[in-house]
């Protein structure tokens, strides 16, 4: 279980909905079927499963998707190895249905997500608008979701929590030349309720006047709420030949003292008219929240005495170098108009600043070497266009 | 907020007066799905994924983007 997890379906919910309202402007999104498969490795953690998203329009008013996808988790992390715990595994299935109406030059979007693991549920909503102005060279768009999740945790069946989500998004593309265009994305995320992992500990030192009696660990204490903006501006530019070259710069800032900055380079190149490449980088970093701490003097004396050592809240950075090809052509088949394969492959680096690896025995208790790991991600996906 | 509910009022007033630069004509570049912030919507959305799941920072990722109010 990851709380995080929850988010991630804000957004990925809002995508079915929002996605190509965004994109091309009064029209409806593209008919188009995909299947993927997907796979992180990195960290001691293997996660793999297929994911199949399927659109289909009615009379060029009405657009209906619905996705299926599913990870299945095989974990060995450093918090797991560390903890005394061991490798578990666990599968996560997520539903989600997504409807587009056409009306003039507004595009209203509906969206409902589940996601079901054995130790969380979320269900959530979403709800968008977008508008064309200015002869279709300005797309404006406001977005809201409603996330309701709930955690348990396995091996406790009287712990049961939840968690309200409200997500706020503002968005503009922006027709810049014949060349050139350009995004700005606005996000206001507003969470309530259990906030951290029932399965997260946080260490204390036994002595704080002696490091060498070692350390304990205790349950993570975090606060209630929390409440983060994120905006981001991307542009990207047509060259000479048949080629893009695209940059995105993000700022995130939240209530928790994380403040991070996330920038991408990208350069997509075709070939043929039938191979599509892509060229990604891409550089994170983050301050840590205010009350992590990597390894605390003495324990959380009360409930708002907040404690974290959750490596996703410290200070770290990470780097990906992505290299994505596809092949794409027509099809003579009837109903059927293109098929693409595409292959994505990202490399990860991540950085700990302040996340000791504790598998470091040898080393004083506090000066431990600082944790780092490299992590792969594929992704292989089938397209149909119809 | 409040300076955010007021935006498409504005918007529409300014929009009346307004003509566009680009004209239909002239968008073939933009009309080219490599223009899209997010060729792949189902790759695209599981890329956010990852990395949400690995860092503090989230929201604003862009759910579409790109290509042009012409096809």
């Amino acid at each position: 279980m990851v709380v995080t997890r929850a988010t991630l379906l804000l957004v990925c919910g809002s995508a079915l909905a929002v996605g190509a309202s965004l994109s091309r402007a009064t029209i409806l999104p593209e008919e188009r079927s995909d299947a993927m498969y997907h796979s992180y490795d990195g960290g001691g953690v293997e996660v793999d499963g297929p994911s199949v998203l399927v659109r289909k329009n009615f009379k060029e008013t009405v657009s209906v998707s619905a996705n299926y996808y599913v990870d299945n988790v095989s974990s060995a992390s450093i918090d797991v190895i560390t903890s005394g715990a061991s490798a578990y595994g666990e599968k996560r299935t997520e539903y989600s249905l997504g409807t587009d109406y056409l009306y003039g030059k507004s595009i209203i979007s509906a969206s409902y997500t589940n996601s079901d693991e054995s130790d969380y549920t979320s269900d959530t909503f979403s709800f968008n608008v977008s508008q064309d102005f200015f002869g279709d060279l300005t797309n404006v768009s406001f977005g809201y979701s409603l996330g309701q999740d709930e955690v348990s945790q396995n091996g406790n069946s009287e712990f049961s929590e939840d968690i309200d989500k409200n997500n706020f998004r503002f968005d503009v593309s922006q027709i810049i030349s014949k060349d050139l265009i350009i995004g700005f994305n606005y996000e206001l995320i507003s969470d309530e309720g259990y906030l951290n992992n029932p399965y997260r500990s946080y260490r204390f030192l036994s002595d704080p006047l002696d490091p060498d009696a070692g350390y304990q660990f205790a349950q993570e204490v975090y606060p209630n709420t929390r409440t983060s903006d994120a905006a981001s501006i991307r542009l990207k530019y047509f060259l000479p030949w048949r080629a893009t070259a695209g940059g995105s710069y993000r700022y995130f800032t939240d209530d928790w003292g994380v403040d991070a900055h996330t920038a991408q380079l990208t350069y997509t190149h075709v070939l043929y008219d039938n191979w599509f490449f892509d060229l990604k980088y891409r550089y994170y970093v983050q301050t840590q929240a205010d009350f992590y701490e990597d390894l605390f003097l003495s324990p959380s004396q009360d409930e708002k005495d907040y404690r974290a050592r959750d490596k996703e809240l410290s200070d770290f950075n990470n780097q990906t170098l992505s290299a994505y090809v596809s092949y794409q052509r027509p099809l003579s088949y009837p109903l059927l108009d293109r098929a693409a394969l595409t292959l994505q492959w990202d490399h990860i680096w991540f950085d700990y600043d302040n996340f000791a690896d504790l598998t470091d025995a040898s080393s004083p208790v506090g000066e431990e070497t600082l944790y780092e790991f490299e992590a792969d991600v594929i992704k292989l996906v089938f397209t149909l266009w119809y | 907020m409040k300076l955010l509910a007021l935006l498409p009022l504005v918007v529409s007033l300014c929009a009346c007066g307004i003509q566009p630069w680009v004209k239909p004509y002239e968008r073939q570049n933009l009309s080219d799905p490599i223009m899209r912030f997010e060729r792949d919507p189902i790759a695209g959305g599981y890329t956010n994924h990852v990395y949400q799941a690995r860092e503090g920072a989230r929201g604003a990722e862009g759910s579409g983007g790109g290509g042009c109010g012409c096809n």
